[in-house]
């Protein structure tokens, strides 16, 4: 079976790149973990990879508000490429401090700001893919999918968020518990064109069974958050 | 060039005005209708309009942001770090301005509270005072704030000499005084022979530079002394030092996966062929008390880069809190002392700051709250690393550059080594305020980036930690001598004199020695990180230790004498008889003691402090913190392992300073017994343990404290010898006194925190208190004593007028126990394992019922005192859950066990004399979420 090339693009403070890379890896893709740097020195690093995700951490420690820095470098030093990417079919993801950087950068619609709770919350939830999504990295799914949280600015707000769903828009919603009083329960949010999706939980970290804190109880394979990296190594097949 | 401010505000309530009108509430505080919270911006530079706009509109979010360029008006107060204090936002705005050419010279960050207009200045002066700014790092502003935008340009004098071979014992003895040198009599009186000898004065860096590496925190000079003793009995014997001891015990035991001990930075043991463990607990304490935040926060900075000085890369960390009580009354609170909820508040963040920004999870801990720790808080930080392949590098070699890594140097931190080896009093916050930093864990997790594959490249790694450049050079430098250059090391700011460079303690430094043909591929590997990296100087292998400023010689000293000069010390020691008699407590009521024990602040739930640590980062945290399946349980210990990894390792915790105040010998071999039953409790083989000791005691040169340290030092060193667990690294922190105004001092509890890093062979095989099957079997394994002494029964009822009795006795037959135990558990027999600790067996059962929202039916309670069963402290005890068709099987294995009853799907815990609980009564007062029903 053919393994598409992925990128797990980083910045100063990303830390969820092995993660990212080990769900990319897991899910039959060959990843590689590049910085801003690399990508502008060599563009086709990013030209030649079918899915690119924003990994998950604190980019420049969250300085002047989580993914703003990084976005910045992104827009300024990659703006084109990046684009280019998205245009021609890539995959992009931004989870976690990936998905501020993506929101920042202008590529998903709405903004994170600090949770309802004030603090940062570690925990695990679980999110409900919408049936009217235009997401590929969450078409098919119906199950519940389970995954840790891990953020301080995780609440997604944005002013008109009954269009954004109308849209087809919405492709995650958390479910039974919303920790971080993001409007409508939303968990992820795509692109109109459904390949560019960003959320705050963290798939990468639930690959196998095991990882879930109440394994054993729980249905397996169902619920892995593994399923949207497998999504998107499909597509990136064609 | 101008001057401008612009305030940002968030368009929705900001949360922080939330949280601080909840921290004002812990604290007792009064506190304005009215809050609100924004951030300022402090920027100089030569901006037009179209600039403005466009830093406005790269630093705001119109989304959920508004933010203005006019000063604001109105009744507020304003924060900014004082110059030179880390600020992370300032660098920040540097780089955006920098990426979309906007010409910004400097930038200050700042916090504003806005109250209404009728808020009263006494109510907003104590909400400063209090709450909002730690003068130790942050200067406030009633009104606006007007920052210093440069540091102004200082003359640095050179090195001076300081005349020390004419004074006689007085006056050096006031010169340690007034420089903090915190050197003994006889240490200031071999310097200055040893000056006398060379025919010439030392200079201050000279002086400093000795100072520093003979300090307590240093040079372990207590751990390192000769000891005379006196018995109880008045019998007096000569002891050896017990870093020997411990070391002893190390070589005694000799297990084979030990690869390096009591060596550098930390421990290393290998379980695995191929794959090694650095491990690592240190303790920031006299920083904690006078800056929670910075204190905790560069504390585990400090520690990781324990890890990384050992070539392994961090992979976790832990961490230990000892706090006053939290509703301690605030004019109680000792003058130029924090309230305890303040201090906990600030090392939570300065923890959760570090441990989630650079990226490692937070996986264990505990938290222990009693007033002698209300001036004295202890922070203890652990960090373990892996490494393939793993060799000790052999260097520096004669030749080999002194490179230093990592962030710039500044004033920040000087003296720490020396501060953290001196008593506090009153006046230690404002005097020892340049003895903290705030930490920056992107920098280090740069560092991290830059090291870890680099190891071929560099012969020899140090981190910099307490004494600064002067510890790491000097300490890589021992029996092979360096020459460098003070000129060359990066500062933050101009104006540092010669001895504060080479003592400064400004975080995220690392430095290492390269061979010249690699320096190339250092630089390059920096680079594409972003870590500076400063070539300073030279190994020459002359022995002599030369640094020097702008070319002219600071330090000129022998490395023999720096290292090996120190006389040593002679300890006199006071050992006390503890009360050792079996002594049980009358009957209680069960009901309203085990609800009262589950709410205790040492045994409550977690839940609500651990949410704020990422412990799932790296996806290996198959043993959490918090469990059950509601995850509002506590776990027994850490267990890591990669996604794809069929072994792991966990990370036990023991403590327990109640006890060390009645018997430090016991106490220290209890904690040593439960930091091995926590890791045997998850699934580690009792054959593949390792142990580190970090030692919080008061003043060692009162003869009853010494004595304290040896019997602990006895106690879990003939523990480690039973269970056949080496310790591999530790650290003492001693001198964690306080000097009130009243002129008493007042100590810590001896408080021993043992850490065991085991291997875990299946990690499919793991085990948690989580109860799975109604109509299984509840069993004790170990014996109960009647142990009640520094009990948890005795902090919830009232026994002031019953004797004491005894703290838990050492038992001998544990060690077997425990591997028949995790034969079991490797066998798949046993479905649930929790270890019983404070508050004893009601406790433990209750929080396997919490994890499990199930219930039990207890027949027999294993002892015949119905007190002494439900809430002795003995140790070396576990709760199982079974299959009955298992029971022969796991009895013939384990032996002494005792059938306590069944677990039952019918949500209460009932006794054997038919008193029921609710579950529901117990999650509630074990989390303090609601109420329980009347």
């Amino acid at each position: 079976m053919r393994r598409p090339c992925a990128v797990v693009i980083a910045g100063p403070g990303t830390n969820r790149d092995p993660d990212t890379e080990a769900a990319l890896e897991l899910a039959g893709s060959e990843p590689r973990t590049c910085l801003v740097g690399d990508l502008t020195a060599d563009p086709a690093l990013l030209s030649s990879a079918t899915i690119a995700v924003v990994a998950g951490g604190f980019s420049y420690g969250d300085a002047l508000g989580a993914g703003r820095l990084l976005a910045l470098d992104l827009e300024i030093a990659l703006g084109e490429h990046l684009a280019v990417f998205v245009e021609r079919g890539g995959l992009l993801l931004g989870i976690c401090n990936g998905f501020q950087v993506l929101t920042r950068a202008g590529l998903l619609p709405g903004s994170l700001t600090h949770n309802d709770g004030g603090h940062f919350i570690c925990d695990w939830v679980e999110l409900a893919p919408t049936t009217n999504s235009v997401s590929i990295w969450t078409a098919g799914i119906t199950d519940v999918i389970h995954a840790p949280i891990a953020h301080g600015e995780g609440r997604w707000v944005h002013p008109d968020p009954q269009a954004i769903a109308a849209g087809g828009q919405v492709a995650l919603r958390y479910h039974g518990c919303n920790p971080n009083g993001s409007v409508d329960d939303v968990a992820g949010v795509c692109d109109a064109t459904g390949r560019v999706l960003g959320l705050m939980p963290h798939p990468e970290n639930h690959i196998v069974d095991r990882q879930h804190p109440n394994a054993g109880r729980i249905e397996p394979m169902t619920h892995l958050g593994l399923r949207l990296f497998q999504n998107a190594v499909e597509y990136a097949r064609g | 060039m101008q001057d401008l401010r612009l305030t940002i505000r968030s368009a929705s309530p900001d949360p922080r005005a939330e949280a601080l009108r909840r921290s004002a509430g812990h604290l007792g505080l009064e506190c304005p209708d009215e809050i609100r919270v924004a951030d300022v911006i402090h920027i100089r530079g030569g901006l037009n309009d179209t600039d403005r706009t466009r830093l406005e509109e790269a630093l705001v979010d119109a989304n959920t942001q508004h933010a203005s360029w006019d000063p604001p008006v109105g009744n507020a107060i304003e924060i900014c770090p004082l110059p030179g204090v880390t600020d992370p936002a300032a660098e920040a705005i540097l780089h955006v301005a920098r990426t979309i050419d906007v010409p910004v010279d400097a930038a200050v960050s700042g916090r504003r509270y806005e109250f209404g207009p009728d808020a009263e200045p006494t109510v907003i002066t104590a909400l400063v005072d209090r709450l909002l700014a730690n003068p130790v790092v942050e200067a406030h502003w009633y009104g606006n704030a007007s920052p210093p935008l440069e540091i102004p340009e200082a003359v640095v004098p050179p090195a001076s000499t300081v005349a020390v071979t004419t004074l006689s014992d007085g006056e050096l003895g006031e010169l340690s005084r007034q420089r903090g040198l915190a050197l003994d009599p006889a240490e200031l009186s071999t310097i200055a022979q040893h000056f006398a000898d060379l025919g010439r004065e030392p200079t201050d860096v000279e002086l400093e530079t000795l100072a520093q590496t003979w300090s307590e925190h240093c040079a372990h000079k207590t751990f390192r002394a000769t000891i005379e003793a006196a018995d109880a009995d008045g019998t007096v014997r000569e002891f050896a030092p017990l870093l020997e001891t411990l070391r002893r015990c190390t070589d005694e035991i000799s297990a084979p996966f030990v690869r390096s001990a009591f060596v550098g930075n930390a421990g290393v043991i290998e379980f695995e062929r191929g794959t090694t463990i650095a491990l690592k607990a240190e303790t920031h304490n006299h920083p904690s008390a006078i800056e929670p935040f910075g204190g905790a926060n560069t504390g585990v900075g400090g520690v990781i880069r324990d890890v990384l000085g050992m070539a392994h890369k961090p992979i976790a960390v832990t961490d230990i809190l000892c706090f006053g009580p939290s509703d301690m009354p605030l004019d109680h609170v000792p003058e130029g002392a924090l309230h305890p909820s303040r201090i906990a508040d600030g090392v939570v963040d300065g923890i959760a700051d570090y441990g989630n920004k650079i990226g490692l999870p937070t996986v264990a801990g505990a938290v222990f709250h009693h007033p002698a720790y209300t001036t004295n808080p202890l922070v203890f930080a652990g960090c373990i690393g892996t490494a393939d392949n793993w060799r000790q590098h052999d260097g520096p070699h004669p030749g080999d550059r002194v490179v230093v890594l990592g962030g710039r140097t500044g004033r920040d931190g000087i003296r720490g080594a020396t501060f953290s080896s001196l008593t506090m009093d009153a006046s230690t916050g404002s005097v020892a305020g340049a003895s903290v930093q705030i930490g920056d864990p992107i920098t280090e997790k740069l560092l991290i980036d830059a090291l870890i594959g680099a190891e071929h490249l560099y012969s020899a790694i140090t981190d910099c930690g307490a004494g600064g450049l002067s510890s790491a050079v000097g300490e890589m430098a021992e029996g092979i001598g360096a020459d460098v250059e003070l000129a060359m090391v990066p500062l933050k700011y101009p104006g540092l004199e010669p001895w504060e460079i080479w003592l400064s303690e400004a975080q995220e430094r690392m430095v290492i020695a390269v061979p010249p043909a690699s320096i190339d591929a250092i630089e390059q590997r920096c680079a594409r990180h972003g870590v500076e990296v400063t070539d300073i100087g030279v190994f020459t292998g002359d022995g002599r230790l030369v640094v020097r400023h702008d070319g002219h010689p600071v330090v000129d000293l022998d490395t023999g004498f720096l290292h090996d000069g120190r006389p040593r010390r002679h300890m006199a020691a006071e050992i006390r008889r503890p009360e050792r008699t079996p002594t049980g407590r009358p009957a209680v009521a069960i009901v309203p003691t085990l609800l009262a024990l589950l709410a205790h602040p040492n045994i409550n739930s977690r839940e609500r402090l651990l949410r704020r640590y990422d412990h799932e980062i790296g996806g290996a945290t198959l043993g959490r913190p918090i469990i059950g399946v509601e995850r509002d349980a506590p776990g027994d210990a850490a267990l890591l392992a990669g996604p794809l990894e069929a072994s792991g390792i966990a990370i036990g915790i023991g403590a327990n300073p109640f006890h060390g105040l009645h018997d430090p010998e016991w106490m220290a071999w209890s904690v040593v017994d439960e930091a091995i039953r926590n890791v045997v409790a998850v699934g580690a083989d009792p054959n593949k343990i390792a142990l580190l000791d970090n030692f919080s005691f008061g003043d060692p040169r009162r003869p009853v404290t010494m004595g304290d340290l040896i019997a602990s030092v006895d106690g879990c060193t003939r523990a480690a010898v039973a269970f056949g667990a080496p310790f591999v690294s530790g650290k003492d922190s001693l001198n964690n006194e306080y000097t009130g105004p009243d002129g008493e001092r007042h100590a810590v509890p001896p408080t021993l925190v043992i850490t065991a890093v085991a291997h875990v062979p299946d990690v499919d095989r793991r085990t948690t208190p989580t109860l799975t099957t109604p109509g299984n079997l509840l069993v004790m394994t170990g014996t109960t004593g009647i142990h009640f002494a520094g009990s948890h029964l005795d902090e919830v009822v009232d026994s002031a007028d019953v004797a004491t009795g005894s703290v838990p006795e050492p038992d001998a037959d544990a060690p077997r126990r425990y591997r028949s135990l995790h034969r079991c558990i490797r066998a798949g027999l046993i479905k649930a394992c929790h270890d019983i600790a404070e508050g004893g067996l009601a406790v433990a059962v209750a929080e396997m019922c919490i994890a499990g929202r199930l219930g039990v039916a207890l027949t027999d309670l294993g002892h015949q005192d119905t007190t002494t069963a439900l809430f002795s402290e003995s140790c070396g005890r576990h709760v199982i859950e079974l299959s009955p068709a298992d029971l022969d099987h796991v009895r013939a294995e384990i032996g002494s066990l005792t059938v306590l009853g069944t677990v039952s799907d019918d949500d209460t815990m009932t006794f054997p004399d038919g008193t029921t609980i609710a579950v529901a009564d117990l999650v509630a007062a074990h989390t303090g979420r609601h109420k329980a029903a009347p």
